[in-house]
C-alpha cells in the first residue's frame, strides 16, 4: 500500500508539475509597462513555490513508503516528541521566505497603486451597468459633464446609458463609446464607476483589474506598450449576463487616437 | 479545580430518555445531536454535489436537455453555483466536522458525561436543521434560489430588481444564514465551556488531544465570526425590506431608481470577510486536528511537536482575523491597507507550514498502517500542500490582479478549504464509524473510495490554476462570449469527466457506510490500538459516555512506541508511566 501511495502522490506531482513547466496554459502576453515587472514577480513565487510543492510531495509520499509497517519483526518507531531546533529552523525559514517574497512584490504594487496617475494622462471615464461598459472621454474642455442617476437609460446606449446631462456645458464635447480607443506608450487614468451593481474591468493583457463600485469613482491607471484589440471582461458577478458584459480595448498611435477622437467630436456637432 | 469540574459533571448528570422521540429526535445527548449533524451534513454534501455536477455539464453541454430539469438557463447556472458554494460552506464545511465529531467525541475525549449544556445543544441542531430546510426552500418560490454567490455582495443581493431569484430566494438565503449563524453561535459557547469546564481529573489542556485543540479554538473562531455576520444579514435583511440603505448607494436598476441612497457596497464586504477569512479556518482547523490525531495514531508514533502544533492552531486563530482584506485586493479599499493585509496573509503562511513540516516529522521513522482513516489522513496532507502553495500567489496584491475572481481562486480554495477538509470528514467517518456504530466500514470499498477521490479531486482542481493563469474568470454560465476562453474549453471537458468519475465513487462511501452499519465486522472498544479516552469506554459508548464513573488521565494523548513498554502504546488513563515522566 505504501508503494502504491507513494506512486499515485508521485504521479500527480509530476504530473501537475509538468504542466506549469512547459507553460501548456500561461498569463496572455503582457501589453502594458507594468506587465514585465508582475510576470517576472509572478514567476519568481513560481519558481519558489514550484521547488517547495515538488519536494514536499515527495518528501510525503518517499515517507509513507519508506516507513510502512514492515511487520512484526521489524524496528518499532521512533520514540519522539520533536525537536525544537527543527521547529525554530523551518519557522524562521518560511517566515523569510514568505515575507521576502512579500516585500519584493509591494515594491510594484507602491509602483501602480501608491500614486495618482501623471499630470498629462490620457482620461477615460468606464461605466459598468447590467451588462455593458461604456467609455467616455472629456473632449476638448479636458472636463467630464455632469451625469446624473436619475438621467440613466440603458436602452438608449451612449450618453444616454451613463445619464449624461447634456444641459451642463461641460457634457457638450463629452464622446461616449462602446468600444475603448487609447493611445499606446501614454498613461491611461481610468476612472471607473457602476451604475447598478459591482462590476470589475478587466483587460487580462494589460494586467489590469479593478473593481466598478456604485457609489464610488475609482482613479486606477496603466501605460498600453503595444498597439492592437484586446479584449476586456467582466470580472465581478453582476447578475445573469456577467459571461456576455465584455467590450475591446483597441491600442492605436497617437495619430489614430487624435484622428478618432477628432472624428467623434465632428459627429456630435 | 478537581472539585469544580465535579461538581459541573453532578449538575449535568442525565437519565437516559426513554421515549423515542427524546432518545433520536429532540435529543440531549450530545452522540445523537453529533450522529444527527453528521446526516445533517451528508444530505447536504450530496445536495451540493449534485449542484456542482449540473453546473459542471451545463458548462460544457449548455443546450443539453436534461431529465427531469431540462435546459439549464444561465441565471440557473449562477443560482446553482451560489446555493453550490453556500450549502457546501455553511452545511457541510462548518456542519460534519464541529458539529458531527466535534460534538460526539469532545465530551468523551475530554472524559465529561456530555457537553456543558445539553438543551442549548438540541436547539443549535435543530435551528441548523431549520436553515436548512429554509435554505433548500428558496429553490421552489417564485423566481427560484438566488444568483448573487455565496458572497452575497449588495447591490446585487441588496436589490429583488437586480436579477432573477433576487427576490423571495434572496430573502430565504439571508434567513437561512441567519440561523445557521444563530446554532453556530450556541455551538461555540457550548464547545468553549465544555473544553474549559469539563475536563476531567488529569486532563490538563496541554493533554488534550490536538483534536479537542482543533475544536476549541474553532469554536472561538465560531463566537467571533458568525455573529458579524449575523449583524450583516439582518442590516441585508432591512436593506431589502425596511429601506434602510446600509450597503446600498443611489443607484438605478435598467435605468430605474431604486429608492437606496448613502450605502456602502463595501461595508459588506469588510464585514462578510471578517467572517469568511476565519470561516475557512472554521471548515479547516479540525481537520488539521484530526489529522495531526490520525497521522500519530497510525504511524505508531507520537505527534511531532504537540506545542508547536498547538501554538500554531493559536496563531492561525489570531490571524484568521487579521487578514480578511486580501480579499478584496481589487475592490476598491485603499491600496495602503492592501500591504498590510497582505503582509498579514504572508505571515498566517508560517503556522500553515509549521503543521506540514511537523506532519511529516510525524510519519517520519514512524510503522506507518496504511488503515482507511490514515489513507485520508494522508491525502489530507498532499492537498494541504497543494492548496497551500497557491496561497502565497494569491496573498500578495500585484499578482492577484491578475489572479483576482479567476478559476486560480476556485482551485485553490476548493484543494485548501474544500477537498482537504472533506479528506478530513471522510478519514473522521472511517476512524471513528466502529465507536459510533459499533461495527467497521469496509477497508477495500474504503481504499477504492480514496484512490478515486484522491485522483478525481486532483483531476478536477488542479486544471483550475491553468485556466486562472490563462485569465478564465469565474461564475462565467457561458464560454463562448469572451474569445480567449474559446482554447480552454478542452481543459473544462477534462474537468468534467473527472467530475464524474469522482462524483460515481462518492456513491462507493455512501453504500460502504450503510452496509457496514448493518453487515460490517463487529468493532472491539479499541480497533485501532490509540491511547484517547474514547477507546477506553465501551462500543458505542453508554448514554454517560463512561457508565457511570469519571476517567482520570494520566499521560499525554500521543503515547505511542514508548521504549520500554509491554505494548506500543499506552493509553492516557493508564497509571504505569506516570512516575516516567
Amino acid at each position: 500500500m505504501g508503494l502504491v501511495l507513494l506512486v499515485v502522490i508521485w504521479l500527480i506531482t509530476f504530473i501537475s508539475a509538468y504542466f506549469f513547466l512547459a507553460k501548456t496554459w500561461w498569463l496572455p502576453v503582457g501589453a502594458s509597462a507594468a506587465a514585465a515587472g508582475i510576470d517576472h514577480h509572478f514567476s519568481t513565487t513560481y519558481i519558489l513555490m514550484g521547488i517547495v510543492f515538488v519536494a514536499a510531495q515527495l518528501a510525503l509520499g518517499f515517507f509513507a513508503w519508506k516507513y510502512r509497517d514492515r511487520g512484526a519483526t521489524a524496528r518499532q518507531a521512533l520514540y519522539s516528541h520533536g525537536h525544537n531546533g527543527l521547529e525554530i529552523t523551518w519557522t524562521v525559514l518560511t517566515l523569510v521566505l514568505f515575507v521576502g517574497l512579500n516585500f519584493m512584490s509591494s515594491s510594484i504594487w507602491a509602483s501602480e497603486r501608491f500614486r495618482p496617475a501623471v499630470s498629462d494622462a490620457v482620461e477615460v471615464e468606464v461605466t459598468g451597468m447590467q451588462f455593458a461598459w461604456y467609455f467616455r472621454y472629456p473632449g476638448p474642455d479636458g472636463k467630464f459633464g455632469a451625469t446624473k442617476p436619475e438621467l440613466e437609460d440603458p436602452s438608449s446606449g451612449g450618453e444616454g446609458a451613463i445619464g449624461l446631462d447634456t444641459s451642463d456645458p461641460a457634457s457638450k464635447d463629452d464622446v461616449v463609446t462602446g468600444t475603448m480607443y487609447v493611445p499606446v506608450n501614454r498613461e491611461i487614468d481610468v476612472i471607473l464607476r457602476a451604475e447598478d451593481v459591482i462590476h470589475s474591468f478587466f483587460v487580462p493583457a494589460m494586467r489590469f483589474k479593478q473593481d466598478a463600485v456604485p457609489g464610488l469613482a475609482i482613479h486606477m491607471h496603466f501605460t498600453p506598450i503595444a498597439t492592437g484589440d484586446y479584449e476586456i471582461a467582466c470580472s465581478q458577478l453582476c447578475g445573469l449576463g456577467h459571461y456576455k458584459m465584455h467590450g475591446i480595448l483597441r491600442v492605436v498611435s497617437q495619430e489614430e487616437f487624435d484622428k478618432w477622437i477628432a472624428a467623434r467630436e465632428a459627429e456630435k456637432q | 479545580m478537581a472539585t469544580r469540574e465535579f461538581a459541573a459533571h453532578d449538575a449535568h448528570v442525565h437519565a437516559a430518555p426513554t421515549s423515542w422521540i427524546r432518545k433520536y429526535v429532540f435529543s440531549l445527548d450530545h452522540k445523537v445531536i453529533g450522529i444527527q449533524y453528521f446526516f445533517l451534513a451528508l444530505t447536504a454534501v450530496f445536495v451540493g454535489m449534485f449542484l456542482s455536477l449540473l453546473m459542471r455539464i451545463h458548462l460544457i453541454w449548455p443546450a443539453a436537455a436534461l431529465p427531469l430539469l431540462g435546459e439549464i438557463k444561465p441565471e440557473t447556472y449562477l443560482t446553482l453555483l451560489t446555493m453550490h458554494g453556500t450549502i457546501m460552506v455553511f452545511f457541510v464545511l462548518t456542519t460534519a466536522p464541529q458539529g458531527g465529531f466535534g460534538n460526539y467525541f469532545l465530551p468523551i475525549q475530554i472524559g465529561a458525561p456530555d457537553m456543558a449544556f445539553p438543551v442549548l445543544n438540541m436547539l443549535s441542531f435543530w435551528v441548523t436543521a431549520l436553515a436548512f430546510v429554509v435554505m433548500l426552500s428558496a429553490f421552489f418560490v417564485v423566481g427560484g434560489a438566488p444568483l448573487h454567490g455565496w458572497t452575497g455582495y449588495p447591490p446585487l443581493s441588496a436589490l429583488p430588481a437586480a436579477g432573477p431569484g433576487e427576490a423571495l430566494g434572496a430573502d430565504l438565503w439571508v434567513i437561512s444564514i441567519a440561523l445557521f449563524c444563530l446554532g453556530a453561535l450556541m455551538s461555540a459557547l457550548n464547545f468553549i465551556t465544555t473544553t474549559l469546564d469539563m475536563r476531567a481529573k488529569g486532563m490538563t489542556l496541554m493533554r488534550m488531544p490536538l483534536t479537542c485543540w482543533a475544536w476549541f479554538i474553532t469554536a472561538i473562531l465560531g463566537l467571533l465570526a458568525f455573529g458579524v455576520l449575523l449583524s450583516a444579514g439582518i442590516l441585508l435583511l432591512l436593506d431589502r425590506n425596511a429601506g434602510t440603505s446600509f450597503f446600498v448607494p443611489l443607484v438605478t436598476i435598467n435605468g430605474q431608481l431604486t429608492g437606496h441612497r448613502g450605502g456602502s457596497p463595501l461595508l459588506w464586504q469588510h464585514l462578510f470577510w471578517f467572517f469568511g477569512h476565519p470561516e475557512v479556518y472554521i471548515a479547516i482547523l479540525p481537520a488539521m486536528g484530526l489529522c495531526s490525531q490520525l497521522l500519530s495514531v497510525f504511524s505508531r508514533k507520537p505527534i511531532f511537536g504537540y506545542k508547536a502544533m498547538v501554538y500554531a492552531m493559536l496563531s492561525i486563530g489570531f490571524l484568521g482575523f487579521m487578514v480578511w482584506g486580501h480579499h478584496m485586493f481589487m475592490s476598491g479599499m485603499s491600496p495602503y491597507t492592501a500591504f498590510a493585509f497582505s503582509v498579514m496573509t504572508m505571515a498566517i503562511g508560517v503556522p500553515s507550514a509549521i503543521k506540514t513540516f511537523n506532519w511529516l516529522g510525524t510519519i517520519w521513522k514512524g510503522r506507518i498502517r496504511f488503515t482507511s482513516p490514515m489513507l485520508f489522513a494522508l491525502g489530507f496532507v498532499s492537498l494541504f500542500i497543494s492548496g497551500g502553495i497557491s496561497g502565497p500567489f494569491l496573498a500578495q496584491p500585484v499578482l492577484d490582479i491578475q489572479l483576482h475572481d479567476t478559476y486560480f481562486v476556485v482551485g485553490h480554495f476548493h484543494l485548501i478549504m474544500g477537498v482537504a477538509s472533506i479528506f478530513g470528514i471522510f478519514a473522521a467517518t472511517y476512524y471513528w464509524f466502529p465507536k459510533m456504530f459499533g461495527r467497521m466500514m469496509n477497508e477495500g470499498m474504503a481504499r477504492w473510495h480514496f484512490f478515486i477521490t484522491l485522483i478525481g479531486t486532483y483531476a478536477i482542481f488542479m486544471p483550475m490554476h491553468y485556466l486562472g493563469m490563462a485569465a478564465h474568470l469565474r461564475r462565467y454560465s457561458q464560454l463562448t462570449e469572451l474569445k480567449y476562453l474559446h482554447g480552454l474549453v478542452p481543459l473544462q471537458e477534462f474537468m468534467t469527466y473527472a467530475a464524474f468519475v469522482t462524483i460515481a465513487g462518492q456513491f462507493l462511501f455512501l453504500f460502504n457506510l450503510f452496509w457496514s452499519m448493518k453487515f460490517g465486522e463487529k468493532a472491539t472498544d479499541n480497533p485501532w490500538e490509540a491511547t484517547t479516552l474514547e477507546w477506553t469506554t465501551a462500543t458505542p459508548p453508554p448514554h454517560d459516555n463512561f457508565g457511570g464513573h469519571i476517567p482520570v488521565v494520566y499521560n499525554g494523548p500521543y503515547e505511542y512506541s514508548v521504549p520500554g513498554a509491554p505494548r506500543d502504546f499506552i493509553m492516557q488513563t493508564d497509571p504505569a508511566i506516570l512516575k516516567a515522566h
